[in-house]
């Protein structure tokens, strides 16, 4: 459903003299199957709404190829448009109109005629649940239902292919959950979700697979399962006070430890085998003559699989 | 037809939203009905070099010229609001839609010059009572005059912005042009006033012709040279500014 090749896409900021390059995108492939859920996951500044924009025509990439619902992106971008539906990351609704005013007026937009229009427009508000404040003004709503006013706003031409970016930041939890049901509703009736968020816990709960991009680059892909497989081994979690850089020296290059991360509780350990791994961290600790509070065995996270692929983590953010 | 059917809907919208918030409205009229009631008062005797001989003769000279600087300088701010809502995602939200580029801005545009023209029709209407005694013919031309005028401002603004997109360096690049404009041309106190060598350099202004055109229609002189001249002249620009407003926006927004 989505076809891309290698795209690339830069900014140049600032002034004559003091130019500077952002290289936002640097030669994504992806592809994405017809009705799955595809999580672009990554920090601040991955390169996400950029790719989503590309995506949706309204940037022009500067290389690279893509092919979404059969439609090519450079020479046609007409085409494109009509089978892309599009939900910007800090959404559009408008203070001082209605639901259904906006959604009557982005039905037109696509072309519809004001019957057509006016119907779409109450459907959408009925499978939003958004019939009962559809005539008031968008500045009353809650942020999730402006969000699901959004949302409405992109599949109002029934597209076949969806972009959210960013669908849930700033919701509440029940929101959140709330929207994820809407998300599986409209795959599960064929649609083709590319949605971009910084949340592992959605990546994990809500996609198909993932993609997770850092500095514009891909670095992982798959099912979350399989990503989650694809870090070799367990993860012993040790809640230390204070004693984390002075532990994190002793357990450097032993060489049942793969991998070390410091935080500010503890420390985090990439081993082969949990079950053997424990015994000896906790003999080393104690040779060491560093007291920790807890030992604990986990299974790889996707955030894991982050730290292990760039170094860093997701979730200290 | 399409284009037409687009820019209808922009065009609809807008003015929906300029329904919506009425306090926006209210501060555009706030200042020119303040210069009518406060400063007019003070120009039969001023005015009576230029012809002034009673209110009504002062009323019909200053009213034109309130119009001019009215659409004028409200035109010329169009830009800051395209910039927000560029910035905002309102534009952006239109551009995935196969919806005509020119019509976004053209929609835009007419409808700020259709709020102007109502403000401008109001104006007129508080300066009736006193004095100000107008041909509606005549008057109904002048406002097309002004329209114009109007349109031209706004495509002007909505060009500059897209050269210059941030609103900090819109704002001084905006009074450098629409400062020196509405000097040379007259619209506070008619040039008839000035010594010779600036009314010289302001016959190349060509806002000081449409300013002067205007006021012959509200003095009821349709047939001074600066009636058809301005009319050209605001034809041509307001031509001419559209033309770059659209041609930049489709580049920038693509
Ligand atoms: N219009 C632009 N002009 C200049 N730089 C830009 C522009 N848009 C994005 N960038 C830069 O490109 C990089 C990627 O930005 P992008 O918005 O794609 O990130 P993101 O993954 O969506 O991040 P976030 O989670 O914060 O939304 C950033 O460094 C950003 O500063
Ligand atoms: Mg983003």
């Amino acid at each position: 459903m989505i076809e891309v090749k290698g795209l690339r896409k830069s900014f140049t900021l600032g002034k004559r003299r003091k130019t500077r390059t952002v290289e936002a995108v640097r030669g994504v492939d992806l592809s994405v199957a017809e009705g799955e859920i595809f999580g672009f996951l990554g920090p601040n500044g991955a390169g996400k709404t950029t790719t989503a924009r590309i995506l949706c025509t309204l940037l022009e990439p500067d290389d690279g190829h893509a092919v979404i619902a059969g439609a090519d992106l450079r020479k046609d971008p007409a085409a494109v448009r009509t089978k892309v539906g599009y939900v910007p990351q800090g959404g559009t609704t408008t203070d001082e109109v209605t639901a259904r005013e906006e959604l009557v007026l982005q039905a037109r937009m696509y072309g519809m005629h004001k019957t057509e229009a006016v119907q779409r427009t109450e459907e959408a508000l009925a499978s939003f649940e958004l019939t009962e404040f559809a005539d008031r003004q968008c500045r009353t709503y809650s942020g999730g239902q402006r969000r699901r006013v959004d949302i409405a706003m992109g599949i109002i031409h029934r597209p076949k292919v969806l972009f959210l970016d960013e669908p849930t930041t700033g919701l509440d939890p029940q929101s959140r959950a709330h929207l994820w049901d809407e998300v599986r509703r409209l795959r599960d009736a064929g649609m083709t979700v590319f949605l971009t968020t910084h949340y592992l816990e959605e990546a994990d709960a809500l996609c198909d697979r993932i993609a997770i991009i850092d500095h514009g680059e891909i670095v992982a892909l798959g099912t979350p399962t399989e990503l989650k497989h694809g870090v070799a081994g367990d993860v012993v979690t040790v809640g230390l006070n204070g004693d984390g850089p002075r532990a994190a020296e002793l357990l450097t290059g032993r060489d049942y430890v793969h991998n070390l991360e410091l935080g500010d509780d503890g420390l985090r350990l990439y081993v082969d085998d949990g079950a053997t791994a424990m015994p000896q961290i906790m003999r080393a600790l104690d040779g060491g003559d560093i007291h920790f509070d807890t030992v604990e065995l986990h299974r790889p996270s996707l955030d894991d699989v982050f730290l292990i692929k760039t170094g860093r983590s997701l979730r200290d953010k | 037809m399409k284009f037409l059917r687009d820019t209808w809907l922009v065009y609809t919208r807008q003015l929906l939203l300029v329904w919506r918030t009425p306090a926006r409205l209210v501060i555009g009229f706030l200042q020119p009905i303040a210069y009518l009631l406060l400063f007019a008062p003070l120009l039969k005797n001023a005015l009576a070099s230029a012809g002034a001989r009673t209110y009504a003769d002062a009323y019909r000279i200053y009213v034109p010229g309130l119009l001019v600087v009215l659409v004028l300088l409200s035109g010329f701010f169009a830009g800051f609001q395209l910039l927000g809502e560029l910035r905002s995602g309102v534009i952006e939200r239109s551009r995935v839609t196969p919806v005509s580029r020119t019509a976004l801005i053209l929609g835009r545009a007419f409808s700020e010059v259709t709020t102007l023209m109502g403000q401008a029709v109001v104006i007129t209407i508080v300066a009736l009572p006193f004095g100000l005694t107008v041909e509606i013919g005549w008057v109904l031309l002048a406002y097309v005059m002004l329209a114009l005028m109007a349109l031209m401002a706004c495509a002007l603004s909505y060009a500059m912005a897209m050269l210059i997109p941030s609103p900090a360096a819109l704002g001084p690049l905006i009074n450098s042009v629409s400062q020196p404009l509405s000097l040379l041309s007259g619209v506070l106190l008619p040039l008839t006033l000035a010594p010779g060598w600036l009314v010289t350099i302001a016959e190349w202004n060509p806002i000081y012709w449409t300013t002067n055109g205007t006021r012959a229609l509200f003095t009821g002189n349709p047939g001074d040279t600066s009636v058809w001249l301005g009319m050209l002249i605001v034809v041509a620009l307001a031509a001419l500014t559209v033309t770059w407003a659209t041609r930049m926006f489709a580049r920038q927004v693509r």
